[in-house]
């Protein structure tokens, strides 16, 4: 494992993209860990194009700036791989996580991808439709994440998803989190 | 036991005030204010702490509210950012003057116009000459410390002053890093009790606040201000003493990076110098001997222990997140030059002005600065002595 992750979020205003950084930064505290999330602020907008960002090390995290080399870069919202180069600064062994109902080896064609990048796919909308009854993608993405990084151990995302979102949803609301994340967790493909 | 928790800076210093549970907070409750006064608010909605909170029209009027309660007799608290910290700017030299130990929290951000409210120094540098101490800190955990201390080190008899503790806005006020936060009740038992030794409210003791002071006597005051000022650092070090003890962190009036057999130094404020810090490895891992300072106490400036701590360098970029119009150079490259100007055998000094209204500051900007410094130390020539960074030409 590397010393420090560095993460980069796409996604846009309102699907809980900067809520899905800042519930992983808070799972990953574990074991002494280092961890900072922060969004890119701007005018924030519903459906606007907008970034987050995760380091999580061992050491003390001092390095305040955006992340410009993600190791991991996790696409929220598969209408920006069409106007945003996500592959931008990522590292030669990068893991891009794509919410899409497409395929691996179509997301990876599209992307260009370099030999030794790995792409993952999940239908993050679709697991959010079914556990939510709303296009919130962010719980599956987070277990996504958390399956192919390794960070957190799904049970531990699981506690943490509770935690965040007990505080301001019914308990509906949190089970329908949790299932999802845990799907997302489940049905992410590689390719 | 110590809690670790993933928090923003505005919500780990809103911590801080709570576990402090000052008797009064008045504050403005709008923009350019940050979340840490709606969180602060929160606590005493839910029953979490006993201050009573005013929710007033302006920062002027915020700042006013605080001056009363402070002379009534209560420890107080109120926080500001930006063209907040612009509209106190009068009523900041009343409770200095008048020595009232304010304590307030501020989020660094850019003043108006054009219109921004990201990451920039400009306001709290506005208000450097206002009387009152300044603490500045690289992240949350150091904002949270800051405040704690700041109790300490404004209500100290030898000073009673008001006190300012400054954050980065955006990149530390709201994002998110691990924090560690210290038990209610070793910060309760940490800031003790606070007096008041002429409170307005002691009937039995009628004294007046804020006198006519003719000319016969106003310089006298501010001398013995300057003379209340000269006492801070040593108070500020033994506070720092006494938190080392409740909490492993150890702080100082400034933090020195590598610095004792450095040749080249970067001097730089709050979350930038993190960021230098990382690139002054890459170059010492290449054999190049860089160093930092970042001061802490920014306000009274400990000039001489900084020029010590400079005085045996080639070279020095003071890295500066405000400008200063008017031909001058940026106000911490000011100071850092004027803390140098006594000394036989002096550094070159460039000022690089970075970061302005939120632009990033990026390793690449530390590299340029330090490159460029082991060139001047090489041939001693300078290019320009204030250069902007990171900026379209």
């Amino acid at each position: 494992m590397k010393d420090t992750i560095e993460i980069r979020w796409h996604g846009r205003g309102g699907q809980g993209t900067v809520t899905a950084a800042k519930v992983l930064a808070d799972a990953c505290l574990s074991g002494g860990r280092h961890v900072q999330a922060f969004p890119e602020y701007g005018p924030e907008r519903a459906g606007a194009p907008l970034r987050a960002y995760n380091r999580i090390s061992a050491k003390e995290l001092r390095m305040h700036c955006p992340v410009l080399n993600p190791y991991i870069v996790s696409v929220v919202d598969a209408t920006l791989l069409d106007s945003i180069k996500v592959t931008e600064g990522a590292t030669k062994d990068a893991i891009f996580v794509v919410n899409t109902s497409k395929d691996p080896a179509e997301i990876r064609t599209k992307l260009s991808t370099e030999a030794g990048q790995k792409v993952f796919t999940i239908d993050a909308t679709k697991i959010a439709i079914e556990c939510i009854g709303r296009a919130l993608p962010n719980a599956p993405m987070l277990g996504a994440v958390c399956k192919v990084t390794n960070l957190v151990s799904l049970e531990h995302l699981l506690e943490d998803v509770k935690k965040s979102f007990g505080k301001k949803f019914s308990q509906k609301i949190i089970d329908g989190n949790i299932e999802a994340a845990r799907r997302g967790y489940e049905e992410v493909k590689e390719g | 036991m110590a809690k670790i928790a993933a928090a923003t800076g505005n919500e780990a210093v809103a911590n801080a005030l709570r576990q402090v549970n000052p008797d009064v907070c008045a504050a403005y409750p709008i923009t350019p204010q940050t979340d840490m006064m709606q969180r602060f608010a929160s606590f005493v909605s839910d029953g979490k702490v006993k201050t009573e909170v005013i929710l007033v029209e302006s920062e002027h009027s915020a700042m006013s509210a605080c001056v009363g309660a402070s002379a009534a007799g209560g420890r107080v608290v109120t926080a500001t950012s930006s063209q907040g910290l612009a509209l106190m700017w009068e009523i900041l030299f009343i409770a200095s003057g008048t020595r009232l130990p304010i304590v307030m929290p501020v989020v660094n951000r850019a003043l108006s116009a054009p219109l921004n409210i990201h990451g920039d120094h400009s306001d709290a540098m506005g208000a450097r000459d206002a009387g009152w101490v300044q603490l500045w800190s690289e992240n949350a955990q150091e904002a949270y410390d800051n405040t704690i201390q700041a109790f300490r080190i404004a209500e100290h008899m030898d000073i009673r002053l008001p006190a300012m503790t400054c954050m980065d806005g955006f990149i530390i006020s709201h994002s998110i890093e691990r924090i560690e936060y210290l038990d209610d009740d070793a910060v309760k038992n940490f800031v003790g009790e606070y007096l008041q030794v002429n409170p307005l409210l002691d009937l039995g003791h009628p004294v007046s606040y804020g006198p006519l002071i003719l000319p016969d006597y106003y310089m006298e005051f501010r001398r013995a201000h300057n003379e209340v000022m000269s006492k801070v650092a040593k108070v500020v070090l033994d506070v720092a003493k006494d938190f080392e003890k409740i909490s492993g962190r150890k702080y100082g009036l400034f933090e020195t990076y590598r610095l004792d057999d450095a040749e080249i130094g970067i001097v730089i404020l709050n979350s930038a110098a993190g960021t230098s810090k990382d690139v002054i490895d890459e170059f010492r891992g290449k054999g190049i001997k860089a160093g930092l300072l970042k001061p802490r106490l920014y306000r009274p400036f400990p000039y001489k222990e900084i020029a010590d701590a400079l005085k045996h360098l080639k070279a020095i970029c003071v890295l500066d997140r405000a400008d200063a119009f008017g031909g001058s150079y940026g106000p911490l490259y000011i100071d850092i030059a004027t803390s140098l100007y006594g000394c036989k055998e002096k550094p070159v000094l460039v000022n690089k002005i970075y970061g302005l209204g939120g632009r990033d500051y990026l390793p690449v900007h530390a590299e340029q600065a330090i490159n460029e410094l082991v060139e001047i130390a090489k041939t001693g020539r300078v290019k320009a002595v204030k250069e902007y960074i990171g900026v379209r030409e």
